[in-house]
């Protein structure tokens, strides 16, 4: 898309069949929520749930990236809890402090997962398994096992609240600008790309003479980072560091990533795609919500689980379902 | 082409093959001479009827993981079984016919579990989506269903007959622990013996090349994923029997993360092609005697998962510093 | 003085020599032919110039400085591009990335320049008469432009040394001239070329001084002009130019179109786009060869037939009637096998014994309720070890650590141990040294002298002049013509090949 060549739909459809579910069923959901809810479109139904789906956003944005290499992380969800503790203890000295040690916090996991995975030769999902438990533990000891209330004196938990401009919150603004300069990193730089060609082809990328192991150490490290930011959110907009959050939250970004159409293998997907996966998912919520609302049926948070893995399944059909479109159209 | 290395197969000491026998003899040695009351029955049954479950469980992912999958939704299994059980023992007609009520209660949420690894397998094996998200879905929705069937309630009970799976003794030790052993003498026995196991073994050693020597690489899968939803169904009862209490929200809560570790400590290579049945309770037991050793010594908790990631990443290493030598 | 020199290089893997005083000299603007059987080591010589391996022993010397490239990266920067034979691209990617991925025109310093880069590409491949979409998926080309854009890769990183390694496998005559005429304009502007080709004819066309390879060693080097063909053959196989003559270079011999019993025919059989027309019948006690270029069809007609690809439009006998294969199970259960192409990725299960590797096809026969027979299954690898002579510390050795013809063996038993009345091979002494190659040859000539039917697909065409009764030719997934044995000569092959282009070139 960035790539130079003005944007062409059918072009980008031709390509990106794997994509396409996530555009339109996105599409349906919020054509449905406008016409069903009154305060479906409302500023402030739009402004709570990016504000709470921000830390989503951001996990699976890093996620995407170590997937693009053919790798996996299932330490994000951990990696936040540890990370929005750091957040939590810094908050006195303000977000301008908590907020980059929180993040470096994050990277020094997502470095020693990329130590593991380039140097150690330990299969992704295990090194990052074995990550996600050690934070977890680390999370626990470095709390006490109890959740850590913010400095509400400071300005930390204003991050969520105070808007830039009298617009958006800071968070939104925040995850909008690393997500933009993501997608740039992805799709405008050296860097980027090979990310992108490690996963399409580890030996091919390493014959080309392309610095297969920078990619993979860049793409754990980002995830750790993006993990660590999305911990500064849990503890802003929860008034505490967690050492008991993100249980799940590595799955519902690999959810995300892979809804987006981005391949479970590696070298191919997109960042706006995953962007959309992650929204998709929480709107299924979202709107599960309003329904309760509405009163018209009540849907218990059991059937809410059922009803997000009943989706993820359908999305996942109708991925199939493409994919085998367009491989019979290429074979004609 | 000229890779493939002619190697003589030295008859040396191999430590990523004996490794965790000798992890098991230092943590054992450590217990005796430093844990207060560790040579007692009640310690030994204490930590059987811990580590059964997720030996039974680990077993069942082995298989998978033999295969070359993963199986995430073994936790919501346990979940959905367990919360099962004691519905139907429950029930009017549980009540009215106690005998058939527990066969029932017994059987059929193992049917149940079956039909969700035939759910797992036919999304791998047929739609060609990859374990990790095909058994995500199950992982999402299968404890959402559980705790529907309950409305999200704790079931207690009373009932002497159910709970022996969780509770009794045979010799002394508890009941569980000697159908983890049985089970495993059985899936040795299928992966050593019969054609299935090796279709299993080929399907992880290669897939393409098990398909395109006639091997029934589809049915396997499904059957892998069939066999570890079982287990895991049984494994929820278990849990179920031995607590007299059924928890839809906490049952088999991360069990996953436990089998996995389990069966990779135990010699499972992710990659695929080997099955160390016995490994997988060897993994569990370290697994388990690592956190009753720092429990038992006054050590939190938390330093317990730091001490687990720390095991995983090491055997783990091992086994990969030994790949890379035949490479 | 010379651009590149090595010498006394030697390599082992695992033990086993690969190398073992190797050595290659290229002068500036020249264009080096290398050649040898295949496994004679002449990729692994091309890998540990560019980093891929290290070297165990030996001396490089490079552009006038001794050399230590540790990776394809440092040998890119050092002067050196390659064209490996696998097409090292990256399919997923666009044509573009593949061209100039590493080398990306940038603005403002880091971001990458698309219009430039796609620009560039269009120019690149402007040489080799490529006009496509570059922002494209490179998957979704044919094998030979997939083949050009390597090439195109390589020709633009302004390289001292170009290294090409079987840069023809996929190309059409017209392609090949293109690639002859771009090679020509390097040697012109001083560039080096190491050119690596089964087809000797080609080196003839093209190159200055030709080096043969045997087991591992340099054996030869010479100007190409001075030498003959039969010369360089008797090199390469490491024989008295009269015996090649007289004996013949496989040990296949023999052959002659026989008339057994009717084992299959197909007609018009396609299963997509690149199996369009199979024409094909096999008797008892024959062999038919396949042959056609890389990307003619020959591996998919193979599939065709062992029920890996669906057949969706023409009609296939066997001798029992009318058949349809819906799987491989399905194939094997009505007497088929299938030894394919690629050992690691379809052959081997490298984890396993020699015993489970060699009764995988045969479980359904071996077991009972399920139970493998254990006793009958030893009895029938130990009877297959002692008659193939298959080179093995015991049957429970892992597979992997066994060389490479004796894989292949193992795998050639395996489908023997099936009783099959149609075997078909894909390159079946590919990647195996010279002596398993002539062991191989005779197991299948002795099997199909007690009525066996193989179909034979070989890109060494000696495999295919002397081993085949007949031979189909494909061209584009179709069947075009038919050869005859005794007559067939490696030249009518090879214009039967070309369809007629190649050859008469």
């Amino acid at each position: 898309m960035l790539d130079g060549d003005s944007f062409d739909l059918r072009k980008y459809i031709a390509r990106n069949p794997q994509s396409v579910a996530v555009w339109v069923a996105l599409l349906v959901l919020i054509v449905f929520g406008l016409l069903r809810y009154d305060n479906f479109g409302s500023a402030y139904n739009i402004s709570s749930f990016l504000n709470y789906n921000a830390m989503f956003i951001i996990i699976s944005v890093g996620m995407c990236f170590v997937i693009l290499t053919g790798g996996i992380d299932l330490s994000v969800g951990s990696v936040a809890a540890f990370t929005s503790i750091i957040a939590a203890y810094l908050s006195p000295y303000g977000i301008e402090i908590a907020l980059p040690c929180a993040v470096a916090a994050g990277i020094v996991f997502g470095a020693f997962n990329a130590f593991c995975v380039t140097h150690l030769n330990i299969p992704p999902f295990i090194a990052t398994l074995a990550t996600m438990i050690g934070a977890k533990g680390g999370a626990l000891v470095i709390s006490g096992a109890q959740t850590i209330a913010v400095d509400w004196g400071s300005n930390f938990t204003q991050l969520g609240m105070e808007k830039a401009f009298d617009l958006v919150p800071w968070s939104i603004v925040i995850v909008a600008v690393v997500v933009v300069g993501l997608w740039i990193v992805l799709e405008q730089t050296t860097l980027g790309r090979t990310v992108l060609a490690v996963g399409g082809g580890e030996e091919a990328s390493v014959m080309m003479g392309l610095k297969v192991d920078h990619a993979r150490f860049f793409a754990y490290a980002l995830s750790g980072g993006c993990a660590g930011l999305a911990g500064v959110f849990l503890a802003s907009g929860f008034g505490a560091g967690q050492p008991l959050e993100g249980v799940g939250w590595e799955l519902s970004a690999i959810a995300a990533v892979v809804v987006g159409g981005t391949l479970l293998t590696g070298g191919l997907g997109s960042i706006p795609a995953t962007i959309a996966g992650a929204l998709l998912l929480g709107l299924v919520f979202n709107i599960l919500n309003f329904e309760n609302g509405k009163g018209t049926i009540s849907f218990s948070a059991y059937w809410q689980m059922v009803i997000r893995g009943a989706f993820l399944f359908l999305v996942i059909l109708f991925q199939v379902r493409v994919m085998k479109l367009r491989q019979q159209r290429a074979s004609l | 082409m000229e890779h493939v290395a002619k190697r003589v197969m030295l008859p040396k000491f191999n430590l990523s093959r004996h490794g965790g026998l000798i992890a098991l003899a230092v943590i054992l040695a450590f217990n005796v001479i430093v844990t207060p009351n560790f040579f007692q029955a009640q310690t030994l049954a204490v930590n059987i009827s811990q580590v059964a479950t997720i030996a039974i469980v680990a077993m069942g992912m082995t298989l998978v993981i033999a295969t070359g999958g993963i199986d995430l939704s073994v936790g919501a299994v346990m979940a959905l079984s367990g919360a099962l059980a004691p519905l139907i023992f429950l029930s009017e007609f549980g009540t009215a016919y106690p005998a058939l009520g527990i066969a029932a209660a017994l059987i059929i949420p193992i049917m149940l579990a079956m039909v969700c690894g035939l759910f797992n397998g036919y999304i791998v094996a047929f739609l060609g989506v990859q374990p990790i998200i095909a058994t995500l879905i199950l992982f999402i929705s299968g404890r959402g269903i559980a705790q529907v069937l309950t409305n999200g309630n704790l079931q207690t009970f009373s009932n002497p007959y159910f709970s022996y799976l969780g509770t009794g003794k045979i010799l002394g030790l508890p009941f569980q622990g000697w159908l983890a052993l049985v089970i495993a003498v059985i899936l040795t026995w299928v992966v050593t013996r019969t054609s299935f196991g090796r279709y299993v073994l080929a399907t992880g050693g290669n897939e393409r090349a098990a398909y395109l020597a006639g091997g029934p690489v589809r049915k396997v899968k499904i059957g892998v994923y069939v066999i570890c939803s079982a287990l895991a169904g049984l494994a929820g009862l278990i849990v179920v029997a031995i607590n007299s209490a059924s928890d839809a929200a906490r049952n088999g809560n991360l069990m996953e993360l436990d089998a996995i570790a389990a069966a990779v400590v135990g010699g499972a290579l992710l990659q695929g092609g080997r099955a160390p049945i016995f490994g997988a309770i060897l993994g569990a037991v370290i697994i388990q005697l690592v956190k009753y050793t720092l429990l038992a010594n006054g050590v939190e908790d938390e330093y317990a998962l730091i001490a687990k990631a720390l095991i995983i990443l090491a055997a783990v290493y091992l086994q990969q510093g030994r790949r890379g030598k035949n490479a | 003085m010379m651009l590149l020199s090595m010498a006394g290089i030697e390599k082992h893997f695992g033990g086993v020599p690969a190398l073992a005083r190797a050595s290659l000299d290229i002068e500036p603007g020249e264009v080096h032919a290398l050649i040898g059987q295949n496994g004679a080591g002449k990729s692994t010589l091309i890998k540990i110039l560019t980093g891929v391996y290290s070297r165990d022993a030996g001396n490089i010397s490079f552009d006038g400085a001794s050399s230590h490239f540790r990776s394809p990266g440092e040998a890119q920067a050092g002067g050196i591009a390659t064209i490996y034979q696998e097409l090292n691209l990256v399919p997923l990617r666009s044509v573009t990335e593949n061209v100039i991925l590493g080398f990306e025109p940038k603005r403002m310093g880091w971001l990458i320049d698309w219009q430039a880069a796609h620009q560039r590409t269009r120019e690149i491949l402007a040489r080799f008469q490529i006009n496509i979409d570059v922002t494209e998926q490179l998957g979704n080309y044919s094998t030979a432009i997939q083949q050009l854009v390597a090439i195109a890769r390589a020709v633009s990183l302004n390289a001292k040394l170009v290294i090409m390694d079987e840069p023809t496998s996929s190309l059409d005559s017209s392609e090949i001239e293109i690639l002859f005429g771009v090679v020509r304009e390097l040697k012109a502007s001083g560039v080096s070329v190491l050119y690596v080709s089964h087809f000797l004819d080609e080196l003839y066309q093209i190159c200055d001084r030709v080096t043969v390879m045997r087991d591992g060693c340099t054996v030869a080097t010479d100007v190409i002009e001075q030498t003959s063909k039969l010369d360089l053959i008797a090199d390469m196989l490491g024989r008295d130019v009269e015996d090649v003559k007289a004996e013949g270079m496989t040990e296949f011999g023999g052959a002659a179109a026989k008339q057994g019993d009717l084992l299959l025919e197909a007609k018009d059989i396609s299963t997509g786009p690149r199996l369009k027309r199979l024409n094909i019948s096999l008797h008892r006690g024959e062999i038919v060869g396949l042959g056609g270029l890389l990307g003619a069809g020959r591996t998919e007609a193979a599939r065709a037939l062992f029920g890996v690809d669906r057949i969706v439009d023409g009609k296939l006998g066997l001798e029992s009637g009318e058949w349809k294969p819906t799987s491989p199970a399905n194939a094997i259960a009505s007497g088929i096998g299938f030894l394919s192409e690629d050992r690691k990725v379809e052959g081997i299960i490298p984890d396993m014994s020699v015993r489970e590797n060699l009764t995988l096809a045969l479980l359904p026969r071996l077991s009972r309720y399920g139970q493998i027979d254990r006793a009958r299954e030893k009895e029938i690898v130990e009877d297959f070890i002692k008659r193939l002579g298959i080179k093995t510390a015991g049957m429970e050795q892992p597979i992997r650590e066994l060389s490479g013809g004796n894989q292949q063996k193992v795998l050639l038993a395996r489908w023997l141990a099936t009783d099959p009345e149609i075997l078909i091979l894909d390159e079946p002494t590919r990647g195996v040294d010279v002596g398993a190659k002539r062991e191989i040859q005779l197991i299948i000539r002795d099997f199909v002298d007690r009525g066996l039917g193989v179909i034979l697909i070989s890109s060494e065409f000696e495999e295919l002049v002397e081993g085949a009764g007949r031979i189909i030719v494909l061209h584009e997934g179709e069947t075009v013509t038919e050869l005859v044995n005794p007559g067939i000569t490696e030249n009518a092959l090879v214009h039967a090949l070309a369809h007629d282009h190649r050859g008469a070139a």
